[in-house]
């Protein structure tokens, strides 16, 4: 296990490194000049404050400099400051990381919740008419993007039902429920791929299992159907629905974008679409590296989840 | 597969062998449940996005006579939007968007991906190492948030988006290549050719290839589902089609702000990508449970 577990935080070290690089490179992209952009409407003229912001910004280095420069700074915490709101960028990200994550949070708990027993419904009786119905909400929810869910979700329960308010976030800090209500609609939006993707793994690998010989056996020996799913065939039929969920993490930040701008959610997927609008340059390699290094993070103990769970992936 | 293009004496021979194997193929995917029904909204989506000009009752950027939000009717099907254009026909024209954004963001992709994975897989090594820490890479960032930032870079604009994200579904042709290309590299008939002193190159393209093809295919159909939808949330934040032009996800963003006046509005886009989506992905989980033996056995498990 130790050796598996050093081989996969090796191979993680030099992805991080190009990830930087990636980062750094799509900022260096983006159209607009940031020293014009600090400067501010009034100042666009003044070259001498220009050429003043230039330096200070590190923008008159040759680029492989710059790079280093913004790396060096980063890895100390220092991710710059905001071209929009002049905060330093990692401010920004810790008072909006913890709405996503409640977000994040929610929209796992209610995908799991509905997944995981549908999942084992289907898989006890396949090919019923309830598994039926399960495959058709399964199929749709991958198909649906999130930001028609969301609007149509909003539609039927803030417009035309008055049950939850359209949009806006209430913090934990006022009150538990006031803020799981505020989230409800977005974290049924943002989960329901990843319901429908659980739902189906859970009960693919089910059936799998329950085909295996120490089932059989199980069965012969006149244990009940019950008991034979929950307590012999459900841990090792989780053991592959661990890694789709790790996989997953991805795509719930994505989704927090447009989830979150629609919901107006004061988050990181919308601080990502704000930064790209309002040209705030330090603030989008802030968000976009904090996320893939996230999903990195996420990956990496799902494999060593995985490893921990299935004997076989560590000692090959 | 292989064996059978390899060993191939003659060119006609070859050619009926495969259109009868591509009628069975077609026959046996479209025995799968649902596969009539997906294969029937995608045709319709193709035909809509190719004959977009004859099809629409109206000029899609023009102002309607009915004026703005006029409520479905005999004259606009699916009623106006805020500046009084025929929403069918934005419709219409979108799904030439939509097919648009689909099939040249997967074919960017899966040219780059396949190209990358065949090497990585066959030639292993340091070349491997390169590669594929590279796609590592690209594939540790959020779908949406990498293309996002990509488009932004490039500025909008639809070609933009389409570059964006055949980048961001790059990494998923080429990790799915480079597993079966390692596999395919230990079978014997591979063997076989390298030491008949056949060249890396057309081992690659003679032998390695056309037995990656079945899960290519499968996992392009169902990239191009993706594909509609991304194209769909970049327009929908404002970095995909440039107006006046529609796509789906620019139609929504204009509409969910008319939502308490006008729901159709948010309605109609929405269900022509989600129904173009469920199709596709429907017709991919067809030809997987086709092209897949091991699947075909099991059944729908």
């Amino acid at each position: 296990m130790t050796q598996y577990l050093l081989r996969r935080v090796a191979y993680f070290v030099p992805v991080i490194f190009l990830v930087t690089v990636v980062v750094f490179a799509i900022t260096l992209l983006l159209p607009g000049d940031p020293a014009l952009a600090f400067l501010g409407e009034g100042n666009i003229h003044d070259e001498v404050a220009y050429q003043a912001m230039r330096k200070e910004l590190g923008l008159d280095q040759p680029v492989p400099v710059q790079y280093g420069l913004w790396v060096a700074r980063a890895v100390q915490g220092d991710l710059g400051r905001s071209v929009r709101t002049r905060e330093p960028v990692l401010e920004g990200l810790g008072a909006r990381l913890p709405v996503t994550l409640q977000l994040m949070a929610m929209a796992l708990a209610i995908a799991l919740l509905v997944a995981i027993p549908a999942g084992i419904i289907s898989a006890a009786k396949p090919n019923s008419k309830i598994d039926g119905v399960g495959t058709v909400l399964a199929i749709g929810g991958v198909a649906i993007p999130e930001f028609w869910l969301g609007i149509l979700l909003i539609y039927i329960f803030a417009v035309w039902l008055g049950w939850l308010p359209p949009s806006g976030y209430v913090s934990p800090s006022v009150g538990l429920w006031p803020s799981i209500r505020s989230m409800l609609l977005p974290a049924i939006s943002l989960g329901m791929a990843l319901n429908a993707v659980t739902m189906r793994q859970v009960r693919s690998s089910l059936i799998e299992v329950l085909q295996h010989e120490y089932i059989t056996t199980a069965r012969a020996k006149g244990l009940a159907e019950g008991a034979l799913i929950f307590r012999h065939a459900l841990k090792n039929a989780m053991i592959p629905v661990v890694t789709v969920i790790g996989l997953q993490i991805g795509r719930l930040f994505g989704g927090s974008v447009v989830v979150e701008t629609i919901f107006a959610l004061p988050g990181m997927g919308r601080l990502a679409a704000d930064s790209i609008f309002f040209r705030d340059f330090p603030m989008l390699q802030g968000v976009v590296l904090i996320m893939a290094v996230s999903v990195l993070i996420a990956n990496l103990i799902t494999d060593l989840v995985y490893a921990y769970l299935d004997p076989r992936i560590r000692y090959s | 597969m292989a064996e059978f293009t390899a060993q191939a004496s003659t060119r006609d021979w070859r050619e009926t062998n495969q259109r009868k194997r591509l009628a069975a193929l077609l026959s046996r995917t479209l025995r799968t449940r649902g596969a009539g029904f997906g294969l029937a909204v995608v045709s319709i989506v193709l035909l809509l996005a190719i004959a977009a000009d004859l099809i629409a009752p109206y000029n899609p950027n023009k102002m309607q006579a009915a004026g703005i939000l006029a409520s479905p009717g005999a004259a606009h099907l699916l009623g106006t939007d805020h500046i009084g254009r025929d929403v069918l026909s934005r419709i219409i024209f979108g799904a030439r968007v939509a097919v648009l954004a689909g099939i040249v963001s997967v074919g960017f992709a899966m040219t780059v991906g396949v190209t990358v994975g065949l090497l990585a897989g066959y030639l292993g090594g340091l070349v491997d190492d390169i590669l594929m820490r590279l796609v590592d890479t690209l594939w540790s960032f959020p779908t949406l948030v990498l293309a996002l930032a990509i488009a932004a870079s490039l500025g909008p604009g639809l070609i933009n988006a389409m570059i964006a994200i055949g980048v961001v579904f790059t990494p998923a042709f080429a990790r799915l290549v480079r597993g079966q290309a390692l596999s395919v590299r230990e079978r014997d008939f591979v063997t076989a050719a390298r030491v008949l002193g056949a060249k890396p190159w057309r081992i690659i393209l003679v032998h390695v290839w056309p037995n990656v093809t079945a899960p290519v295919i499968v996992q392009s159909s169902l990239m191009i589902a993706q594909a509609i939808i991304v194209e769909a949330a970049l327009s929908f934040l404002g970095l995909g089609i440039e107006p006046p032009n529609a796509s789906w996800g620019s139609m929504l963003r204009q509409a969910y702000q008319y939502m308490d006046r006008a729901p159709y509005l948010s309605f109609f886009p929405g269900v022509a990508i989600f129904v173009t989506v469920l199709s596709l992905n429907i017709l991919g989980d067809a030809l997987r449970l086709t092209l897949d033996p091991r699947l075909r056995e099991r059944g729908s498990a």
